[in-house]
Formats: C-alpha cells, sequence, structure tokens
C-alpha cells in the first residue's frame, strides 16, 4: 500500500501568531508540524503496521510543501514513523491559497505516482494556521478522487475504504474505492511520539526535495499570482483586556446576574 | 441577471436563521436565487419569495444526498452557471465549506470561508489565527464564493415579497462517478436547545464539572443558551463530541459565552474568543481564561453556577 500523508509546518499555536508583508501571510518563524496532521500520520501508520509494515513494500510517503524551514515538519513525520518523505520546495510558491496549494499537491502526487499509484493521501481535518479545511477537497477534486473527510474511523480492507463522519445532527457511515482521499480527525486515534530509535533511523531515511520545475507546474500558477483570492487587509485585533475579576465571597452568582442585567444580556 | 445565488441543503420543514441571514446578504449584492437541494416545503418556498429570492433552481437528480458533498458541489457549479451569478453564498458547515471548496476548482473561482461580513462590492471579512486577526479578502475570479459564518447579520425580510420562479437544473452526468456514498446515516437525539454554532448564549463546562453537566445545563435554559464543552469533558465523555467548542470542535461567536470549569487553553480560546461578552467561573485565579474574560469569578462552580440561575430565574419570575 503506497500511502502520501500531507504535512504542514505551521506557527505553533502556544505563541504569539503574526501576520506580516506584502502579501499579507502568516509569519513562519517557531513553526512545528500541525498538531492535526499527526492523526492522518498515525492513521497511516497504523494502516501498513496491519500489512506488515515497510518490509512488506508497504510505503508512508510525508509531504510538505513550503519555504525551507518546511523540511522540519517531514523530518519529524519521519521520526514518528513515516518511511520517506518529499518536500515541495519554491519561492514561486509563497503566498499560494488554498487552489493554488491544491494545484500544486495535486502534481506532486501525480508525480509521486508516475511509479506505482497512489492508494490513498491522507490529511489532517485543516491546519492550524489556515484553518479552511478547502485543500483536502479541492485536492479530491483535482485528482478525481473520492473525498472521505473529517473520518473518525478508517478501516481499508479489499480495496474499500470506510470511514464514519459525525456531523452536527447525524453520523454517517461513508465508502468508496481506493484509491481515495481521507481527511481525519482528532478523535480517530492518539497519534504516537517519536521515540528514540525512530530518531536515530530517520536519519537514514530518503528526503526528495522537488521544485515546480520537477512536477511540470509553472510558477505563475501558483504563489500569489496563481491565487484566486487576495488578503487585501490583515489588522491585529487588540488583544482581549480582562475585565472584572472578583472573588465570591458567598454572592457571586448574584453579582454575576447584576453583571449580566447590566449588560442586557438576560 | 443574478448578482447572488445562496446554497440551501436540505432545510426541512423551515429555513435555518443562517439561511435567512445567507438571504439577507445576498439581497445587499443584488438579485437574488437559491439553489435548492432536498424537498421544497410551500412553507420554505414562501419564506425564500418574502426574502427576495426571485429565482429556485433544483438539481434534476434526487440522489444527491446519497454521496458525500462532491455531486452537490457539480450540481451547484451548473446552477452557477444557468443563473450567471458573481457570488455564491453557502453556509459555513463542514460539508458547506467542502462544497465550496470543490465548487471553486470547478469554476476557477477564488473561495473566503468563515466570512463574517461582505461588503456591496464583494470585499468579505473574517478573522484568523483564532480570533487574533480581522482580515478582508476578496476572490480575484470572475465568480466569487463565501461561506458566511451564523450570527454574521440580523436577518431583514425583502421590502416585498416576490414569487420566485422555479427552474431545474441537469446535474452532470458523472457528478457521482467518483464521490464517496454514504451507506449509512443514524439521527443524533436533538436536546430541544439552541444549535451551539447559531445560540446568542453558550454556556460551556470544562474538567472542572467532573462529570457533572447539570448545573450547566441550568444555567444555559435559564438564559435560553446552548451547552458547550472543552475537550477534556468530551473526551471524559461526559458529552458527546458535537458540543466540543475550540479549534476541533466548533467555533462560536455568541452575545455571551460563560466559561465554567476550563482553564482557557489555546485550543479551547480559539473558539470562543470572538464572542463579544465572556464570563469565566474558575476556582484558580491563575487560569488563562481569566486573561480574556470581561467578568471573572474566582470561585467554586458548584456554588455559583446554581445560585446565579436561581437569581435568574428569580428575575424573570
Ligand atoms: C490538537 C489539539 C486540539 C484540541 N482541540 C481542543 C478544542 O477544540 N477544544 C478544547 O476545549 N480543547 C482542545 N484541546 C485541548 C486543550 O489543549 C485543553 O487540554 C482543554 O481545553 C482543557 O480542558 P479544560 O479547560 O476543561 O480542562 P483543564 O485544563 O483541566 O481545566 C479545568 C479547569 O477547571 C477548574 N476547576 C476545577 N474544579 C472546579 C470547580 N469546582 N469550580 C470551578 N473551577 C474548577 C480548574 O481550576 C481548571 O482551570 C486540543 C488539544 C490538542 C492537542
Amino acid at each position: 500500500m503506497k500511502i502520501v500523508v500531507l504535512v504542514k509546518h505551521v506557527p505553533d499555536a502556544q505563541f504569539d501568531r503574526h501576520i506580516t508583508g506584502a502579501n499579507n501571510t502568516t509569519d513562519r518563524d517557531e513553526s512545528i508540524l500541525s498538531e492535526l496532521d499527526e492523526y492522518a500520520l498515525e492513521a497511516a501508520l497504523q494502516l501498513i503496521e496491519a500489512r506488515g509494515g515497510s518490509k512488506a513494500g508497504n510505503q508512508v510517503i510525508a509531504l510538505s510543501m513550503g519555504p525551507s524551514g518546511a523540511v522540519n515538519a517531514v523530518k519529524k513525520s519521519l521520526q514518528i514513523g513515516a518511511t520517506e518523505g518529499v518536500h515541495l520546495s519554491d519561492d514561486a510558491l509563497a503566498g499560494s491559497d488554498a487552489a493554488a496549494t491544491s494545484l500544486a499537491l495535486a502534481a506532486v502526487i501525480r508525480h509521486l505516482g508516475t511509479d506505482a499509484p497512489v492508494d490513498l493521501v491522507l490529511t489532517g481535518m485543516a491546519s492550524t494556521d489556515g484553518e479552511t479545511s478547502l485543500v483536502p477537497a479541492q485536492l479530491a477534486e483535482r485528482l478525481s478522487l473520492p473525498q472521505l473527510t473529517f473520518s473518525s474511523s478508517l478501516d481499508v480492507t479489499g480495496g474499500k475504504v470506510v470511514a464514519r463522519r459525525d456531523g452536527d445532527t447525524h453520523s454517517d457511515t461513508v465508502e468508496a474505492s481506493l484509491p481515495a482521499l481521507v481527511s481525519v480527525t482528532d478523535q480517530i486515534n492518539e497519534p504516537r511520539y517519536p521515540n528514540f530509535k525512530g530518531i536515530l533511523g530517520a536519519k537514514k531515511k530518503k528526503i526528495t526535495t522537488l521544485s515546480l520545475a520537477d512536477i511540470g507546474v509553472g510558477a505563475s500558477e501558483v504563489g500569489a499570482a496563481g491565487s484566486l483570492t487576495v488578503v487585501e487587509s490583515a489588522q491585529a485585533r487588540p488583544p482581549r483586556t480582562a475585565g472584572t475579576i472578583i472573588t465570591d465571597e458567598g454572592d457571586a452568582g448574584i453579582k454575576l446576574v447584576e453583571f449580566l442585567a447590566a449588560q442586557k444580556l438576560l | 441577471m443574478t448578482q447572488a445565488l445562496v446554497f440551501i441543503d436540505n432545510p426541512g420543514p423551515a429555513l435555518k436563521k443562517s439561511s435567512l441571514e445567507l438571504l439577507t446578504i445576498a439581497r445587499s449584492l443584488g438579485d437574488t436565487a437559491v439553489a435548492f437541494n432536498g424537498e421544497l416545503h410551500d412553507d420554505v418556498a414562501a419564506a425564500l419569495g418574502a426574502y427576495g429570492a426571485t429565482t429556485i433552481y433544483r438539481p434534476s437528480a434526487a440522489d444527491l444526498d446519497d454521496y458525500l458533498v462532491a455531486p452537490k458541489a457539480a450540481y451547484l457549479a451548473a446552477a452557477v452557471v444557468a443563473s450567471g451569478a458573481g457570488t455564491v453564498l453557502l453556509e459555513n458547515s463542514a460539508d458547506g465549506k467542502e462544497i465550496a471548496a470543490r465548487l471553486g476548482i470547478k469554476l476557477n473561482a477564488g473561495v473566503i470561508t468563515d466570512v463574517v461580513g461582505v461588503d456591496a462590492d464583494g470585499t468579505a471579512h473574517k478573522s484568523v489565527l483564532a480570533g487574533s486577526y480581522n482580515t478582508t479578502a476578496k476572490a480575484k475570479s470572475a465568480v466569487a464564493v463565501l461561506s458566511v459564518k451564523p450570527n454574521s447579520i440580523d436577518p431583514e425580510a425583502a421590502p416585498a415579497a416576490v414569487t420566485p420562479e422555479t427552474v431545474t437544473v441537469e446535474v452532470p452526468a458523472g457528478a457521482t462517478a467518483n464521490a464517496a456514498r454514504i451507506t449509512a446515516r443514524s439521527a443524533k437525539p436533538a436536546s430541544g436547545r439552541p444549535d451551539l454554532g447559531e445560540a446568542r448564549v453558550v454556556v460551556s463546562g470544562g474538567r472542572g464539572v467532573d462529570g457533572n453537566f447539570g448545573p450547566i445545563e441550568e444555567l444555559a435554559d435559564a438564559l435560553g443558551g446552548a451547552v458547550g464543552a472543552s475537550r477534556a469533558a468530551t473526551d471524559a465523555g461526559w458529552i458527546s463530541h458535537d458540543f466540543q467548542v475550540g479549534q476541533t470542535g466548533k467555533t462560536v461567536s455568541p452575545q455571551l459565552y460563560v466559561s465554567v470549569g476550563i482553564s482557557g487553553a489555546i485550543q479551547q480560546k480559539a473558539g470562543m474568543q470572538t464572542s463579544k461578552v465572556i464570563v469565566a467561573i474558575n476556582k484558580d485565579a491563575e487560569s488563562p481564561i481569566f486573561e480574556i474574560a470581561d467578568f471573572g469569578i474566582i470561585g467554586d462552580l458548584f456554588k455559583v453556577v446554581p445560585q446565579a440561575t436561581e437569581e435568574i430565574k428569580k428575575r424573570k419570575g
């Protein structure tokens, strides 16, 4: 089985995050592997482990698109257990919106499928920076793959993938044939941590760096030029400041109601 | 020519408030049409007319609901072409965003999600990075696809109701070819409380409730609000994951958010910090939630919450 897992290098949410530059893009210093992609990686590893792992010829390819630092998301994925890594890196990619991103990623996945077809593309439910959830669906559209997004369970047997998807008013069981694209929620599993052996072993694993020329995509199709949306302005919201804090002296519930009444919230 | 097309998916016997909001925004952009999927009840058709929809497009196929999003996007793309609309408005649900995503690729149209306001010239307003930035964005393409969050605008009926014309749109052949099929569906029990994503008041409980959501539910009911939860509470199995507020749960932006027994981790804040007024009740004065609360109470929730509920009931008589 050949699985491609999309891993994004995103600003660590534990720190303040900033929008900078002429194109209003996110500052990527202090970035990490997006936590939500760890669930996709874990799902991929469980699938190949159930099939004899990499020794049986199964592959989990961690794919990241982004500036040079993005290779760290690939490296972390290799430490966790991915069998190889791919980093799509090209200056022309800067400022790509979801449409341009999905165009480039679709080209990489086609490229990776030239020797042996990709069976499954796995992604997190959203990136923790853009948070649009657009890329998985757009990638599925571009690759003409069935999408099973927001999966909270995943089962692949006999060339068929079955997943569970929880909506607001109902839960669905969804089914498609391989190849397919699956995005997973944080409910699907408990991601593992890299262990010492994994960290050492990762150094020997292959990371392929690809440019746009390698995947046959023109510079004008991606980046700000190829994007279909433009962020015109970005203003930092004044940080919320603490209001009145009181300590309960037996009447805090009543004081709360007085506050709500004064705010016309009752 | 239609300026704005609103996608309304399976509303059942009545339109949701969020759909009325979309129709209100659409009218501010110009002539409004609706791409409708599902059974069209008379009351719904009348409401669409009252909100100024001049045309209701309906799909030629009845099996769109048997598949996940892809065939709906194919139908909607055909409806955009039939209507000539320049802006497509969808709800900001998981399905809505993914239909928008696929539509964007089909029409080579820019997609903007999580929109909270749309100007007459199509500029979309949104907040990003967990509410820390307000941005404006625009589609560069001929068609703009926007998914709009609930509670973005007060719904307003059109000055004069119209009688919409109904037009059938041919769903493209092969629309279901590469789509995941829904093989089983189980309905979740309805709570009778307002929908979490749309509610004007949300009362959320965290690990501090220690398995007992009773006081949270009672306060929510006294305030006519919805119940929410932190991930610690949903992971513990005290309440279903559907109620989780935060990065991997729902993003809410109510008039009032009451955070009870929740520490205020960044992933929880991501889902609630654009609320208009935040109240926090927590026994630990060091909890980060107090950094963003408009009104904070350091105290035991099991004393404070029932007292507040009683007082509200008393005042409301
Ligand atoms: C990838 C990822 C995604 C996540 N997504 C989400 C998300 O969507 N939503 C979310 O909420 N979290 C999310 N989390 C988890 C988040 O990091 C926190 O762990 C979680 O929000 C903590 O929940 P809590 O505040 O209820 O629990 P705790 O942090 O344990 O806080 C409990 C609080 O209750 C208070 N308390 C205890 N007893 C009482 C009492 N009797 N009276 C008053 N106060 C009391 C304590 O002082 C404490 O502050 C995510 C984490 C990850 C890694």
